[in-house]
């Protein structure tokens, strides 16, 4: 595939959003942010060693994984939503793929010239001259690969001293695996694969032929205006602007308009222009990732032959046929706020302020309790039986505190920490701690004797005013 | 059907693709070949399956598989990943033998106590759950580990006593030792129910008081000289306490009955014999800190 260079606004868009992206992408690990002691000071930090996942202030424990899961949730519904409304934008925008290999076509024109002269160049021998220009393409995509695959394993250590590491070949081999197999992905997809990875490894074209409706704004050609397509010839350009004049204004006699050709100069420009290679022509087709670079190519041509811009356009599949009976189209907003996009809002909007609030409800002392039950009681020589608990106690915060434990119930039960005589355990910061909590019931009482008795354990931080709390059962000498 | 179109389709084909030359009854059979990439990476992994049998194991033979040249197997894979724990924890191990037992056991936060208690589990459950049971919550005749009651004393030392050599065992001289007769040949049937009222009686359970009163007096002249004059047992002689909630064989009628006919002895080898003193430190560590360690006593001899 050798797309050619164009030039126009939705080029200048993509220009934008590959330098936003990438610019995120490759120095976000860089941002410094201060967590005071003992805490990394990488403002965005997937730490697995410590299964901790640190986002600017936010700092996430492995329970409350929720969190990554109701994002990845919002991820999906916030393609849903894009894709229902504006078809493949994400695919032609933003997919690291299609920002990759755009990268990568711009080193290649920048190095091997435009389509003409990579056509050229892709059909010529192998002597010097392509040799020499083939391998300064390779390693400048090399370049852009490795650090690509650089910028990923700073995400999950502490970037400044990983790239020390990695300079003096002292970082973990995991590390210079997972930049390997991101450097031979980023060369071979970005530089060989390019649309083949969308059209037969990538599984959202398929599905999202089901998200798109007839009210999707897609890339389309206006065939009604483009057809018979010819070659262009001077004059023709009068009697196309009184035809789409009479067209709008006048729908009733737009039949009587028709003319022996269309605007379309057959010039190729949008099939040259296009990186997955197809006539948008031809319809609206699977390999489409309305990038809109044959919109700017053709009303690049439209202009120099004097004629008005749009012949391909973002427009909707009810739009075609509506402008093709000659009335106006309906306005993009109305377009883009159909119920489907509503409902996909709202959804993702409900999932957001959950997952904000529970951000901010959250508490930062939390506790797991696992009741021992082997052996579900212990008879002790007084006739007062004993229950065992494996309590975990989390301190998610930078400081060591004291942690009180106490217990609720109707019963009479006594709570003890194995190894401390007092009920209060001091939890180092950013730590779990694992305590033996002994619960006994005294001889004869009703909970020592009988089955199950319910109670409530809690862990209360004093200083800060904090607790959690689980219900658990305690077991008496009937049970088994 | 045999003449107008297959026919065709087939001539069609034939000119684009050629046939192999095979001719059934007027079916030919076309050259359509696998793409050579696909048969390059089959004799590929031809290739690759033979180097491989040569040099890992392969061929079953009668008493196992060709060894390759390698000489890789899971066996010796696994006894080098225990050789490389057992060699990264040797440092430890020997600072615990050598430690002092009980500040190792007070010191519930320090690094020795830790290896302890977590290599002290995995000696357990190798060697002592079999009779403790794996929670060591113990059996009829097998003492519960995680209750405050002890025949022998239940301080980190005294445990690590019992571990190393034993209970009544041949096999080694410093084994505790505790007998009781078979009261069986000493007392009559009526004596024996009638002490076993008495010690149902100290031991808080349900009783006939009258025939109480009679085993009281056959308790102190046959039994308070281990169990002591109120049942209270004696640990230095490994005499069980008799007035609590706890029985090893069972706190009934006919069990006590039993007990006191026959008399009943548990058997421990001496695990010192078989354990490193890293382990036995690490196992009494262990079991000290399930729930009925107790600390230190001061032994006074007069």
């Amino acid at each position: 595939m050798f797309p050619r260079r164009v030039s126009g606004r939705f080029r200048q868009l993509k220009w934008a959003i590959m330098a936003v992206t990438l610019g995120i992408y490759y120095l976000t690990p860089w941002i410094r942010w201060d967590r005071g002691p003992n805490l990394p000071d990488q403002a965005v930090l997937i730490d697995l060693a410590q299964r901790r996942f640190y986002f600017f202030f936010i700092e996430i424990w492995p329970h409350e994984f929720y969190f990554v899961a109701g994002l990845l949730i919002m991820a999906g519904l916030g393609l849903f939503l894009f894709t229902s409304a504006l078809g493949r934008v994400w695919c032609g925008y933003t997919c690291p793929q299609t920002v990759w290999v755009d990268l990568f076509i711009l080193v290649e024109r920048w190095i091997e010239g435009d389509r003409n002269a990579r056509i050229r160049l892709w059909r010529q021998s192998w002597d010097i001259h392509k040799w020499r220009l083939r391998l300064t393409k390779w390693l400048v995509w090399l370049l852009i690969a490795a650090a690509t695959g650089g910028a990923w394993v700073f995400y999950f250590a502490d970037a400044p001293t990983l790239a020390g590491q990695l300079a003096t070949f002292q970082a973990p081999a995991v590390a210079y695996t997972s930049i390997g197999v991101l450097v031979a992905t980023t060369f071979v997809f970005g530089g060989f694969m390019r649309e083949q990875v969308c059209n037969y490894m990538c599984p959202w074209p398929r599905i999202q032929a089901a998200m798109m409706d007839d009210g999707t704004i897609t890339v389309a050609y206006r065939d009604w205006r483009g057809e018979p397509r010819g070659k262009h010839r001077k004059g023709a350009k009068a009697a196309a602007a009184s035809r789409i004049a009479t067209a709008y204004a006048a729908p009733e006699s737009a039949a009587d308009a028709v003319v022996q050709q269309g605007d379309c100069i057959d010039c190729m420009a949008c099939v040259n222009v296009c990186p997955a290679g197809i006539d948008i022509r031809d319809g609206q087709q699977m390999e489409c990732i309305t990038c809109a670079l044959c919109i700017d190519a053709c009303d690049d041509m439209m202009d120099r032959v004097g004629q008005p811009r749009g012949l391909i356009g973002y427009l909707a599949l009810t739009d075609e046929t509506k402008e093709r009976a000659g009335e106006p189209p309906v306005p993009m907003l109305r377009h883009v706020l159909r119920p489907r996009t509503i409902v996909y809002t709202v959804l993702w909007s409900l999932i957001g302020v959950g997952l904000v609030v529970a951000l901010l409800m959250r508490s930062d002392i939390d506790m797991t309790v696992a009741p021992v039950r082997n052996p579900t009681y212990v008879l002790e020589p007084d006739g007062s039986v004993r229950n065992i608990y494996d309590v975990r106690l989390r301190n998610m915060s930078n400081v060591p505190r004291d942690f009180s434990l106490s217990l609720t119930s109707d019963a009479a039960l006594n709570l003890s920490l194995q190894g401390e005589d007092a009920s209060t355990v001091s939890v180092p910061a950013n730590e779990i701690l694992l305590q033996r909590v002994y619960v006994t019931a005294a001889p004869g009482s009703s909970a020592a004797t009988g089955d199950h008795t319910d109670l409530t354990l809690m862990v209360e931080d004093f200083a800060a005013g904090t607790s959690a709390s689980v219900a658990t059962t305690f077991n008496g000498r009937v049970s088994q | 059907m045999s003449d107008s179109k297959p026919q065709t389709l087939v001539e069609e084909s034939d000119a684009k693709i050629g046939t192999t030359g095979h001719d059934w009854d007027g079916i030919k059979e076309l050259n359509n070949p696998l793409p050579r990439w696909w048969l390059w990476t089959f004799y590929a992994t031809i290739v690759w399956g033979v180097i491989y049998t040569v040099l890992y194991p392969a061929w079953p033979l009668v008493n196992g598989a060709t060894a390759g040249v390698f000489g890789w197997s899971t066996r010796g894979e696994v006894a080098a990943e225990q050789a490389a724990f057992a060699q990264r924890n040797t440092p430890l191990a020997n600072a615990l033998a050598a430690a002092d037992l009980p500040q190792v056991a007070a010191d519930t936060s320090g690094e020795l106590h830790r290896y302890a208690v977590s290599s002290g589990a995995a000696v357990f459950r190798t060697h002592c759950s079999q009779c403790h049971g794996s929670g060591a919550a113990g059996a009829i005749g097998y003492p519960n580990l995680l209750d405050s009651d002890w025949l022998w004393g239940g301080s980190v030392s005294d445990i690590a006593m019992t571990v190393r050599h034993g209970i009544r065992n041949d096999t080694d001289g410093d084994a505790r030792w505790s007998q009781m007769p078979a009261f069986g040949e000493i007392l009559s049937n009526a004596e024996i129910d009638a002490v076993v009222e008495h010690v149902r009686e100290i031991s808080d359970q349900e009783h006939d008081i009258a025939l109480a009163a009679t085993g009281a007096e056959v308790f102190a002249s046959n039994c308070a000289s281990c169990h002591g004059d109120a049942g209270e047992g004696m640990r230095d002689e490994g005499a069980p306490d008799l007035s609590d909630a706890i029985w090893l064989y069972g706190g009934d009628r006919d069990a006590l009955h039993t007990t006191v006919n026959q008399a009943r002895f548990g058997v421990m080898p001496a695990w010192g014999a078989r354990l490193s003193d890293a382990e036995v430190a690490a196992v009494a560590t262990y079991v000290h800190q399930l729930g009925g360690g107790e600390a230190e006593i001061e032994k006074v001899h007069p």
